[in-house]
């Protein structure tokens, strides 16, 4: 091993691997070794058991249906509402200066503390779910998309003015293509936060969806469940992630080597 | 008939910090005529490229004005085509689109800019490079393309700004060679910045050699060797003594630019 020296595509993936492996064998020493008391800790084996047992018994598909639709419909919200106010605010100056201070004290705001507050306004249908992701998300995306906007290459915008473009050349032509990868690389991110969101959504009151799963199963002590509730999470977190980062790839062919 | 004129222009950057405000530029006055290849002469900081800037309409002047054809600049225009020394390709756009850019801004008609983006390309030799994205481009090739995507809009100007600088001196050579050749046949307007003296000298038929900061015009060196001209040139007489001249006059400069430091 050396600094910064790279590693086949092979040995990359083996080692990736490689570590859910000693995790789910450590997972299963302390468990089934009876290191740790099945009340807290389900085993491995009998995570998947419950999970097979959510899937064909109990319509977990359908929760899982309707948190997917959840996250989504709420980013994709946000993501219309931010991304163009974003550009806007990276573009003009003035604009920064009249939202910036709001949306920096506003990215603070948590959430989940609003959840009380958007069920005594919205209720507890699918609008207040989606409202809670959007909160969360909107801010996030805006400054970071601002940021992006304000910081492509001068020399670029320089070069585009003297074969001139005018102000709506610059945007459209140069400071939205030139950004547009970073942007989506936001997106991505964004989007595993919003995944954070909306099971605390569906913790308090739901009556679908993944984490009403979870709730509901730590009423029954159902450790094996609700694991398998968290690792269905992380599956559909990885399988988007993987899904986005090849869009970015298909759409960005020139920001790559 | 003179195209460009630079009418006491000077340029002073706003304090620092507390700092002192910094004269790049001393008032400047200069007329560029039609045709002509001129080249900016000067050590590095020496305020040659805030002079092309405000030529650009990227900087504006503390006094004075600059003035193409009578009128007054005011911003940054397509009549002003620029080519800088960072690369600035757009990366997203491919060599042809690059090419295309001012053109389409412009609104000229997609059958209209393939015929100008195609003569360019093969002026340029990037014929078969069309399609790719700067990225895939060597230096050189980057440059070739900015300096077409320049020329491509017909400026009435065409400013350079130390466009061959990063680049290898092999390369460099044959740059100037093509850069001379699209001037021998267009015979456009160039203003060209460097710090190169053999450089400025091959492709100018005027060399301003400017002093150290605070920047002003030390010289004006008419250069009278005939177009067009052959790389052997560099090795005639008379390009030996213009050399040794210029090589004197600028090492006063540095000298001076290094004596304040």
């Amino acid at each position: 091993m050396r600094p910064l020296a790279p590693i086949s595509q092979t040995t990359r993936f083996v080692l990736g691997i490689l570590f859910f492996v000693f995790f789910f064998a450590a997972w299963a020493f302390a468990t089934l070794g009876g290191f740790v008391s099945p009340t807290f800790l389900a085993d491995p084996v009998t995570m998947l058991n419950d999970g097979w047992v959510l899937l064909t018994k109990h319509g977990f598909l359908g929760d899982i249906g309707i948190t997917i639709w959840r996250v989504i419909g709420g980013f994709i919200l946000a993501a219309l509402v931010a991304v163009p106010i974003g550009i806007l605010m990276g573009a003009y100056k003035p604009i920064e200066a009249f939202l910036e201070p709001f949306v920096s004290f506003a990215r603070y705001l948590p959430a989940s503390a609003f959840i009380p507050l958007l069920i005594l306004w919205a209720g507890i249908g699918e609008f207040q779910k989606l409202l809670v992701i959007f909160i969360g998300s909107v801010f996030q995306i805006i400054l970071m998309v601002a940021i992006i906007v304000a910081g492509v290459r001068r020399d670029l915008v320089e070069a585009a003015l003297t074969l001139g473009a005018r102000d709506r050349g610059i945007l459209a032509r140069v400071l939205i293509p030139s950004s547009a990868p970073d942007i989506a690389e936001t997106l991505r991110l964004v989007l595993g936060w919003a995944w954070t969101y909306v099971i605390v959504a569906e913790l308090i009151g739901s009556s679908s969806g993944i984490g009403h799963m979870i709730i509901d199963s730590q009423a029954l002590l159902a450790t094996g469940q609700m694991i398998f509730g968290i690792i269905v999470i992380g599956v559909i977190g990885l399988i988007s992630d993987f899904l986005f980062k090849a869009a970015n790839r298909r759409l960005f062919p020139w920001s790559l080597a | 008939m003179s195209k460009l004129l630079i009418d006491n222009v000077s340029r002073v950057f706003p304090p620092v910090r507390g700092g002192a405000p910094v004269q790049a530029l001393q008032p400047t006055t200069v007329t560029i005529a039609d045709n002509a290849f001129v080249t900016i002469l000067g050590p590095s900081g020496c305020g040659k490229s805030t002079l092309l800037r405000m030529v650009a309409g990227l900087d504006t002047p503390t006094t004075g004005q600059v003035l193409l054809d009578g009128k007054r600049v005011r911003e940054p225009g397509p009549d002003r085509g620029m080519v800088f020394q960072s690369y600035t390709l757009f990366p997203w756009l491919t060599v042809a689109e690059n090419i295309a850019f001012g053109l389409r801004e412009k609104g000229i008609s997609q059958g209209e800019r393939r015929a100008v983006v195609s003569q360019w390309l093969e002026r340029i030799g990037l014929t078969g490079f069309a399609d790719h994205y700067p990225k895939q481009l060597s230096g050189g090739m980057q440059q070739r393309t900015a300096i077409a995507r320049a020329l491509a809009n017909d400026p009435a100007v065409l400013l350079l700004d130390e466009p061959f600088g990063a680049l290898d001196n092999q390369t460099r050579s044959l740059m100037q060679e093509l850069l001379l050749g699209i001037w021998e046949r267009d015979r456009k307007t160039i203003l060209f910045v460097t710090h190169d003296i053999e450089e400025a000298i091959f492709l100018a038929s005027r060399v301003l050699v400017m002093s150290a900061r605070p920047g002003r015009i030390k010289a004006d060196v008419p250069v009278t060797l005939p177009y067009p001209r052959h790389y052997t040139i560099k090795t005639s007489p008379e390009f030996s003594s213009l050399r040794a001249q210029l090589t004197e006059q600028i090492r006063e400069e540095a000298v001076l630019a290094a004596a304040e430091h």
